[in-house]
């Protein structure tokens, strides 16, 4: 049972700031879902397979990378700041390019794996702007997804690749001229 | 109303590629999964697992768990004896059927690596799991049967107490049932004979949602939520396995992530939950790793075919002869010894053939139990015949599609009854065939293929070949009980047209990825001219929908829908009756076009569904007899199965000096009836083939010499990933079922009964200049280049 050690975590979660003092084995999937109620991260395996619980991790004013949050520990991600599926969206709901295009293309099914499968894509896509089939093949092959056999979430990758890169583009020549 | 979207309407939803209703939440994390309910008090369930395979239990003492930091309550089999009962099968398929009791908790003896020997219950996941390692067990190892053909020779058996590992023998006779000939004539006349022994390997569905359980025993009414595809049929049997009326239990299935078969079982896991909520009087919730569920959840396949073709030299076939040795693992599952009874009516596939003899041995062994698995029987015999055809096209030297279309039933011949006794309503064969030889470019790739056998090309082009047919929408209750399944196959929904014209839909089903809130609200939309944004469909919950028999056996559409269309159309005589009365017509003047009520011959004369809705709600002027409700019920019970065909065509490249398999191209036509939504459709497709692909390259359960599940996680159980999957060619024809009126036939299981018999043709295609002519799957590197060894030839 709960060893009395503790330490202090402080992390900032879709934009909240949560301060806990945790037992050092937890899990940072586990702080997410038993502690800080993120229960849009899910856990598909015991052994860093799926990639279901795949959440964006990163300085509080840098860069994001995905990680298997079931991989990382609680006290690791202390003084970090970490994207859920549950904050991917804009505060306005808006979508990211990459939900809207996992939903136009039909990329989910019982969408289990699809919270980590859209993270790893916005990590892909940050990496890589325009990747080839080849490329999100390779780039998604830590996340497994069990109903789709992956065709439209490729699809969907490829099309929010397209949709970013767009609005990369509308941003360029309204600066310009402003 | 305000937009009845009568143009929408018209258009026709069904049909339309509608993006779902469900992603919204899915997309965004809002979900409902079992494992994120949290109720004020639950505590939560660790259990202790055998790690033998077969063994006597001397003792079990869980008093130094019940001493740990946290722990509630730690109990064995023994404790609860007196009540836990057996777990069920539903499907006894014959009269004398070996069938050992199964307790939720083992009792006496475990028969199975991973079978549940203990619970903890704690104040939360990790005190629960600590406190396992405290339970003291003394196991006394017993010899464990594992080879499936020793077993069926009873040498050594799983329970020594019934004398034999033999469940049941189940046989189909063409000759006795008077569907055909006797195959004994037929083999006695061959003048071509192709015997073969294929191998079925166990696989593990392995959806993606760890199944997981909530019992919350409330003051004797207990609310059950679990991640099953049958949450009508559990609550069923906690009614009958615990005493607790039927009435007091509701059963709820939240968001359900994935099934494919695997959550088609009344599980160990819930009974436990359920005695342990009963015992501590306070919720509980039990959810499973990954490692137990490989261990626990049920397996699928696993069988030994041995299948005989007799044949005229022209190509014609006169017999098909079967044996299948079935292992059912440990004990029987749910509905676990009918699965290969399921591929009983399958072997004869898509083919006119007089003579048919069918018989299987189910049979245990120390493993996990089998059951339903994407399929469910008829993958494996769709492999079996298909395998067969392309070797007998080999023998004969004749091009595996002509030899099938020498065979296949012509679409002028249906219906058509087959040698298994089957009336097939519709096809058209040559049509799917021929559509996806053209996107093949069959002619191409076979001159490529003799390029590469010409210039003794290290990596060698095989092309694969699979026809098929499934018989879908489970099931006619007639037929289900003359198999002596013990529930029948009809399914039922609630249509309820509120005050303001908007649409609640109740179905029986239980979607766990398939779509059906989306593709209810296009039927619903078609035919009761609303938006389809105004229906709302309610499942998986015992409480809202009290009636159904669930998700499986590509079953929803073909029945599920049909209850539905059926209970629109009843709606639909009420609001006309309504709408006459407001336009002061009989209600014969009335016809429903454009989303509306209308004057015969006076189209401006209009009332839409809103309209009476609202006005059977105020209820202030309805004509005599018409009650103030605008609802209906409809259960629909098919009289026969529906039947979608295909034809999926694989080419391979096959690196002969490393044994590696790339799929080159992959092309599959398929031919599921009308189509409500063809992205969903096409999804469907896409994961079959994927699943069926993994059959034919990726994975196997495998047990070593002990009994031991080495295959007990994802490290080792390979289902592949993005980069492992090629492309996809996906394409359909569209003959309609005639056997309901939505003509749908169903597509959930088409690509994984398809695919694999298409991709180890192809691999075997690729290499029979090498002297092959089978491979067991799944075709590793390793066995691919074993095999090319051991072949020898060129």
């Amino acid at each position: 049972m709960s060893s009395s050690h503790r330490v202090r975590v402080s992390v900032d979660v879709d934009g909240s700031r949560y301060v806990d003092d945790v037992e050092p084995r937890t899990l940072l999937v586990h702080h997410l879902r038993e502690r800080l109620g993120k229960i849009g991260t899910v856990i598909g395996c015991d052994t860093s397979n799926c990639g279901s619980c795949t959440v964006l991790m990163g300085s509080a004013d840098g860069e994001q990378h995905s990680v298997k949050s079931c991989s990382v520990l609680a006290v690791q991600a202390d003084g970090t700041a970490v994207t859920t599926i549950e904050g991917l969206a804009g505060p306005d709901g808006a979508l990211h390019a990459v939900q809207q295009a996992f939903h136009e293309l039909h990329a989910l099914q019982c969408g289990f794996c699809t919270p980590g499968m859209i993270l790893s894509a916005v990590d892909l896509l940050r990496e890589n702007p325009a990747p080839t089939e080849a490329e999100i093949r390779a780039g998604l092959s830590g996340n497994l997804c069990r109903c789709t056999g992956y065709q439209n979430i490729i699809r969907a990758v490829q099309s929010a690749a397209t949709a970013l890169r767009g609005a990369a583009a509308a941003v360029l020549p309204s600066e310009v001229t402003v | 109303m305000t937009a009845v979207v009568e143009p929408a309407a018209a258009a026709g939803e069904v049909g339309a590629a509608r993006r779902r209703k469900e992603d919204a939440r899915l997309i965004t994390g809002r979900t409902r999964w079992t494992d994120n309910i949290a109720l004020p008090g639950m505590l939560h369930l660790a259990i202790l697992r055998s790690p033998h395979a077969s063994a006597r239990i001397v003792s079990v003492d869980v008093r130094p768990a019940r001493r740990q930091p946290g722990v509630i309550d730690a109990f064995s089999g023994a404790d609860i004896a007196e009540i836990q009962g057996s777990l069920p099968c539903a499907w006894p398929v014959t009269e004398d059927i070996v069938h050992p009791v199964r307790p939720p908790l083992a009792d006496g003896f475990v028969r199975h690596h991973g079978e549940a020997v203990a619970v903890v219950v704690a104040r939360d996941r990790d005190s629960a799991v600590d406190a396992l390692e405290a339970i003291e067990v003394e196991y006394e190892p017993l010899t464990p049967v594992l080879d499936l053909a020793a077993a069926s020779r009873d040498e050594g058996l799983v329970h020594p107490d019934k004398g034999t590992n033999r469940s049941y023998t189940w046989i189909f006779d063409s000759a006795q049932a008077g569907t055909g000939t006797d195959v004994a004539d037929a083999a006695a006349a061959a003048e071509v004979t192709l015997h073969r022994q294929y191998i079925q390997q166990r696989l593990i569905p392995a959806f993606m949602e760890p199944r997981s359980v909530v019992v919350d025993p409330g003051m004797g009414e207990y609310t059950i939520w679990s991640a099953t595809q049958i949450p009508h049929i559990l609550r069923v049997f906690y009614a009958l396995l615990t005493g607790v009326p039927e009435h007091k239990i509701r059963v709820i299935a939240p968001d359900v992530g994935g099934g494919f078969g695997g959550k088609l079982q009344v599980t160990p896991e819930e009974m436990i939950a359920f005695f342990a909520a009963q015992r501590v009087r306070r919720p509980v919730k039990y959810t499973e790793t990954r490692g137990d569920s490989m261990l626990s959840a049920h397996h699928g396949r696993d069988q030994i075919q041995d299948i005989t073709l007799t044949a005229t030299r022209d190509g014609t076939l006169t017999g098909i002869d079967v044996k299948l040795v079935a292992n059912m693992g440990a004990y029987l599952g749910l509905v676990g010894p009918g699965v290969p009874i399921l591929g009983a009516f399958m072997f004869n596939s898509i083919y006119k053939v007089p003579a048919y003899r069918f018989e299987c041995v189910g049979v245990f062994t120390n493993t996990t139990i089998t059951d339903a698995y994407r399929g469910a029987g008829r993958p494996e015999a769709t492999y079996a015949i298909e395998r067969a055809m392309d070797d007998l096209a080999d023998q004969l030297g004749m091009d595996p599609v002509e030899l099938r279309r020498r065979n296949w039933i012509k679409a002028e011949e249906f219906p058509f009854t087959t040698v298994a006794g089957l009336v097939y309503d519709s096809g058209d064969y040559d049509a799917a065939t021929d559509k996806a030889l053209d996107l093949f470019d069959y002619a191409g790739l076979r001159a490529e293929q003799q390029r590469r056998r010409d210039s003794g090309d290290p990596v060698q082009l095989g092309i694969g070949v699979s026809t098929y047919t499934e018989m879908c929408g489970l099931a006619p209750s007639r037929i289900l009980g003359a198999l002596r399944y013990a529930a029948g196959g009809w399914e039922s929904a609630s249509v309820r047209v509120l005050p303001t014209g908007k649409v609640e839909v109740v179905t029986g089903t239980s979607p766990h990825g398939q779509g059906h809130v989306t593709a209810w609200s296009q039927i619903v939309a078609d035919e009761l001219g609303v938006a389809f944004e105004d229906v709302e469909v309610l499942h998986g919950d015992t409480r809202t929908s009290h009636k159904g028999l669930d998700t499986y056996g590509s079953r929803s559409l073909a029945v599920g829908g049909v209850a539905l269309v059926e209970a629109c159309r009843k709606v639909r005589d009420k609001a006309r009756v309504v709408a006459a009365h407001m336009l002061e017509c009989s209600p014969d003047d009335i016809e429903f076009t454009g989303g509306a009520f209308r004057v015969r011959g006076t189209p401006s004369s209009a009332k839409t569904l809103a309209d009476t809705a609202f006005a059977v709600f105020a209820a202030h002027d309805l004509p005599d007899g018409v009650e103030a409700t605008l609802d209906a019920d409809a259960t629909f019970d098919p009289q026969t199965f529906s039947f979608p065909h295909g034809t999926h065509l694989c080419a391979t490249l096959v690196d002969t000096a490393t044994g590696h398999v790339t799929i080159h191209r992959y092309v599959a036509v398929d031919d599921v009836g009308k189509v409500v939504n063809p992205l969903i459709v096409e999804g469907q497709v896409h994961g079959g083939v994927a699943q069926g692909i993994a059959q034919a390259l990726h994975e196997q359960a495998v047990y070593d010499e002990s009994g031991t599940l080495l295959t007990g996680s994802f490290v080792e159980y390979t289902i592949p990933s993005a980069a492992d999957l090629p492309h996809f060619v996906t394409d359909r024809t569209e003959t309609p079922a005639t056997s309901n009126p939505l003509g749908v036939k169903g597509v959930g299981e088409a690509g994984a009964i398809a695919s694999t018999p298409a991709v180890v043709n192809a691999i075997v295609d690729a290499l029979r200049p090498y002297g092959v002519d089978d491979i067991t799957m799944p075709c590793t590197p390793e066995r691919v280049w074993r095999a090319i060894k051991r072949g020898g030839a060129s």
